[in-house]
Parts: C-alpha cells; structure tokens; sequence
C-alpha cells in the first residue's frame, strides 16, 4: 500500500491538537512538558513530510526539523531542571501547589 | 562548495558580544577572590564599550546566502538593546551582591548577554531557521534568569510558569513556520512573498506564528503569563523582560510583517486591529486593580506593547520609525521605574504601593524619579513619552486607523489615572511608617541619571527621532 502525504498530515495534525489539548487539561508539570514535546514533534514531521512529498530536490525542511530537535531538547533540559528544583523545594510537581502568584 | 568564513567578520556587533561574552565567563572563572568585588564594574564597563563600538551604522548588506541581513536600523535597534542590558546590569549590583546570590554574579551577566545575543541574531534574521535559533537562544536563558533566586518559592514559581508557557509558545510558532514551509517551499524571507497568496492554510500558518511571538510581546489574550513572571522574577529580571526582550521581539515582528507577510497584508492588519485594541484596554483594566508595584508594572508594560503595535499595524517607514523611537523612550522611563523599584525593593523589602506612601518625605530624589517615570509612560508632555506617543499616533493615523487611533487615546486617559494613583501615593497620602531614608549605591544611581537624562533629552532633542527616521527610511 502506498502511504500518501495526507496520512502523514493527518497524524501530525491529531499530535498537534492532542498536545494542546493535553497541554491545558494536564495538571502535572512533567505530563505538560510531554504534551508541548507533541506539538514540537507534530511540527517535525510537518517539516520532514513536506520536504519529502513537495520539495524533494531540496534539503531545507530536514535540516529545519534537525535543528527543531536540537533546540527543543535545550528547552527540555532547562523546563525539566527548573522542574527539579521546584520537586527539591516543594516535594511535588502538581499545578496546584504553584498559586502563590495570582490574579 | 567552499564557504568563505572570512564573512564572519562582518558580524560586527555579535562577534564583540560573544567576545564580552567570554571575558565575563573567563573572569566568573579565573578571577581571584579579591578580584571579585569588581565584577560588576568589569562586566558594566565591557559592554559599555560593547554598545559604544556598537553606535555607528554601516552600509547594508546580506551574508551566508541571505541567512544574515543587515540594514543601518538595526544598529539603532541593537544599540537601545545594548544600552537597556547596560543599564539592568547596573541596577543588579545590589541585589546580586546580597548574601545568597553573590555567588552567581557570574551566571547573571552570562546568562543577560546570552539572551542578547539572540535577539542581536533574532533581529538580523534573514531566514526562519536563523530567527528560530536567535528567538530560542533569546528565551531559553530566560527562563534560568527568570528562576534565578531557586530557594524562593516566588522565584522558580515564575520560572517553571515562564518556561512552560515559552515552549508552549515556541511550539506553536514552529507549527506556524512549517506551515509557511509547506505552502512556499522556501524559508528565505526574500522569497517567500513572491510565493504567498492568501490560502486559507497561509493565514492559519500566519495567526500560529503570531501567536508565538504575541506570546514573547505579552499581547493580550497571550500575556497571561507576565503578571505573574514579573512578579516572581527577581526585580533586575523582570526589567530585562520588560525592556530588552519585549522591544527585540516588537522590532521582529514588524520586520517580519512587513516583509515576509506582505501579500496578506490585508489579513493580518484586521487581526493585529483587534490584538492592538484588546491588549490596551485589558491591561489598563486589570492594572487599575493591583496593588502590588511590580504587578502593576507588568499590566502596565503590556498595555506599553499594545502602543507599540500601534507603529506595527500601518506597515510604512513612518511607523518604524515612531516604533524604534518609541522603543528608546520606553526604555528609559520603565528602566527608572523598574530601578527605584528594586533599589527600595533591596533595602526595605517592600513592593507594595500602600508601602510608597509618604515616600517624597523621606527619599525625594528616588520619588521625583519615579514620577518623571511615570509621566513619561502616561505621555505628559514635556517629556519623551508624549513625543513618542505622538509619532506613532502620527504613524498610526497616517494609514487611516482613526478609530484605533481614537480608542488608543482614550485608553490614554485611563493609564494616566493608574499612573497618577501611585504619583499620589509617593506625594500626597500620609503615612505613619514611611520607607526610611537610604542611599543606593553608585552604580544604581548613575543608571536612574541616565534613564533621568534620557526621559528628559530625547523628547525635546529632535535630532533622535531624525536620525532614526534617517536611516529606517532605507528599509523598504
């Protein structure tokens, strides 16, 4: 069977709101920073997908998606330590134990 | 294909900040402990010469296949970043001199020139994987600033909201690009223009990646985050946030609008109508309510960006110009208010307004500062902020936004309200138990004299604005 691009679409399409959706329900630090590592990854493969399928000459999309995945493991590394420090002071990473600042 | 790295030196600002850079981590690691007590002298007076090299414009030119673009405005742009981190840098001495910070002095003024660093390859961006990478670098150190004070519940609170909601940002920005990718086939902002036509999946690409960068300018509905960050956030943090990085972010966004996003145009000028119109009023609303100065000065900032976007919606030469003049104004007045904020903040620990009661009696020159602060971001004429406000009214009107223009004013009369609530506070409500009488250090008060200077020359000396229209003229 021949995979078409429109297979491709759809799955990053569903990542990209399932990480959204998940993004705003998740109460947990870590469970948000997976669901934004969907949407960064649905991305990705928007990136290989369309220069695979549209631009096959070209290399620009891949290395787009090459440096996407770099950076956005920077950020994780940075998100998970502030994590850790948060779990060192606290003994927890739920949302709710954040709301000292607000309104 | 041999590359020709003789290219490199013609990044003239961000080869002599990566050199800066360096020294400072160098001396964070070498410098022997009797050393150490200049750090802040060492690092202030580097990038000092850093934004003095950086003043002169050069002739425009393109690098690395048109990878790096550089036009003379953005020597103005990068020299009003350079000057507000100068200026941070320099009100952070006390605060990082205290008991439990001293230690990573270091990390403070690395992490700072890190941040700009990025916004310098941010601005000089001539393709979406160069603007990534500068926006990311920009916002990545953030995070670790913002969540600097670690044992402070207050402190990482803001930075694991900050950094969640930037990679939240991010992500969907990098949607938006891929988006753009996919419809083009190119990420070189020279030609995707040419090959944008207002499909329905372009706009959808457009209203993501403004959505990440609304998110990094704090425009309402994407500034949830800010109140709480700058209130969070050590004080030198979130002046960094408040000036540095919302004004790269601001200059992006209007050289990426009128550049790339050109062909639809006609789309994205009604989107940025109604975020302009929202994010003044919102702020002005919930700024009313807080009670806490450094909450206060973030809804302010916020309803500050919406004025900004102001210069951004026209799209002409005359809006560049009022939003980079605008920039230098508003980096002055926020720089005072945000340096009386932490030199009292340090001393006394207080970051209420009720607290700033009765302050005129006891430190006058901190309160005069703090009101000629305040004027300015209200825009009362004679000072810089009415001029500023002017021209980008002037901008605005100029591509026939009267009525955003006329919301803009009344939303004017609103911030002045706010604003002279505090002026009242410092002058006129008595209090029993003032801030008492204290004398900040050199460095802090040299700062608030030049922010002083600057809230009162760059109004009157027209020649500012002149030369910026000069050279911002030659962008389009």
């Amino acid at each position: 069977m021949e995979i078409r691009m429109e297979y491709y679409l759809v799955l990053s399409t569903i990542m990209m709101f399932a990480g959204i959706y998940g993004f705003f329900t998740r109460r947990n630090l870590l469970a948000m920073l997976i669901s934004v590592e969907l949407i960064l990854n649905s991305a990705d493969i928007n990136f290989a997908v369309f220069n695979r399928f549209l631009f096959p000459g070209e290399l620009e999309g891949f290395f787009f998606a090459m440096f996407a995945i770099g950076i956005s493991a920077a950020e994780t590394a940075v998100a998970i330590a502030i994590i850790i420090n948060v779990y060192r002071n606290i003994r927890n990473i739920q949302v709710r134990n954040l709301k000292e600042l607000k309104f | 294909m041999i590359i020709d790295y003789s290219q490199m030196l013609h990044l003239r600002d961000e080869l002599s900040l990566t050199v800066v850079l360096l020294l400072v981590l160098l001396f964070d690691l070498f410098a022997p402990a009797r050393a150490r007590r200049w750090f802040q002298t060492v690092a202030c007076g580097l990038v000092c010469v850093h934004a003095i090299g950086g003043l002169f414009p050069m002739e425009g030119f393109t690098l690395f296949g048109g990878m790096y673009v550089y036009t003379p405005v953005m020597t103005v742009v990068k020299s009003i970043l350079a000057i507000g981190t100068l200026l941070v840098m320099m009100q952070a001495g006390e605060w990082l001199r205290r008991e439990d910070t001293r230690i990573k002095q270091g990390e403070f003024y690395f992490l700072t020139l890190s941040t700009l660093l990025g916004m310098y390859f941010m601005i000089s961006a001539g393709n979406f994987l160069m603007f990534f990478i500068g926006l990311e670098t920009a916002s990545v150190p953030m995070a670790a600033l913002v969540a600097f004070d670690k044992y402070r519940h207050r402190s990482y609170e803001a930075g694991a909201k900050y950094i969640v909601s930037a990679l939240f940002a991010s992500g969907l920005m990098l949607y938006g690009i891929s988006l753009v990718y996919g419809t083009a086939g190119t990420l070189y902002f020279d030609d995707i223009p040419a090959l944008l036509s207002g499909t329905p999946l372009q706009i959808m690409a457009f209203v993501f990646f403004f959505s990440g960068l609304a998110f990094k300018m704090s425009l309402v509905p994407f500034h949830l985050w800010t109140a709480d960050v700058y209130e969070g956030a050590p004080t030198g943090v979130a002046a960094y946030l408040s000036v540095v990085s919302k004004g790269a972010a601001a200059f992006v966004l209007f050289t990426i609008l009128t550049k790339v996003f050109a062909p639809i145009a006609a789309q994205w000028q009604w989107i940025l109508y109604g975020v302009t119109i929202a994010t003044i009023t919102v702020a002005n609303l919930f700024a009313i309510r807080q009670r806490n100065i450094k909450r206060f000065f973030a809804f302010s900032s916020v309803s500050q960006a919406g004025y900004l976007l102001l210069g951004v919606v026209g799209g002409t030469a005359a809006g560049m110009t009022a939003l980079v003049y605008y920039l230098a104004v508003y980096v002055a007045a926020n720089l005072a208010a945000f340096g009386v904020i932490a030199a009292i903040e340090q001393r006394t620990g207080k970051v209420s307004i009720d607290d700033y009661a009765g302050l005129y009696r006891t430190n006058p020159r901190l309160a005069l500062t703090m009101m000629l602060a305040l004027f300015s971001l209200a825009g009362i004429p004679p000072f810089a902020g009415f001029f500023s406000k002017f021209f980008i009214f002037m901008a605005a009107a100029g591509s026939g936004y009267y009525v955003l223009v006329l919301i803009a004013l009344l939303n004017t009369v609103v911030s002045l309200y706010y604003y002279l609530l505090v002026v009242k506070a410092m002058f006129i409500t008595p209090n029993d138990s003032p801030i008492t009488a204290f004398r900040s250090d050199g460095c802090t008060r040299l700062s608030l004299a030049v922010c002083v200077a600057g809230i009162l020359l760059l109004g009157v000396v027209s020649s500012v604005q002149g030369g910026i229209a000069l050279v911002s003229y030659g962008m389009n």
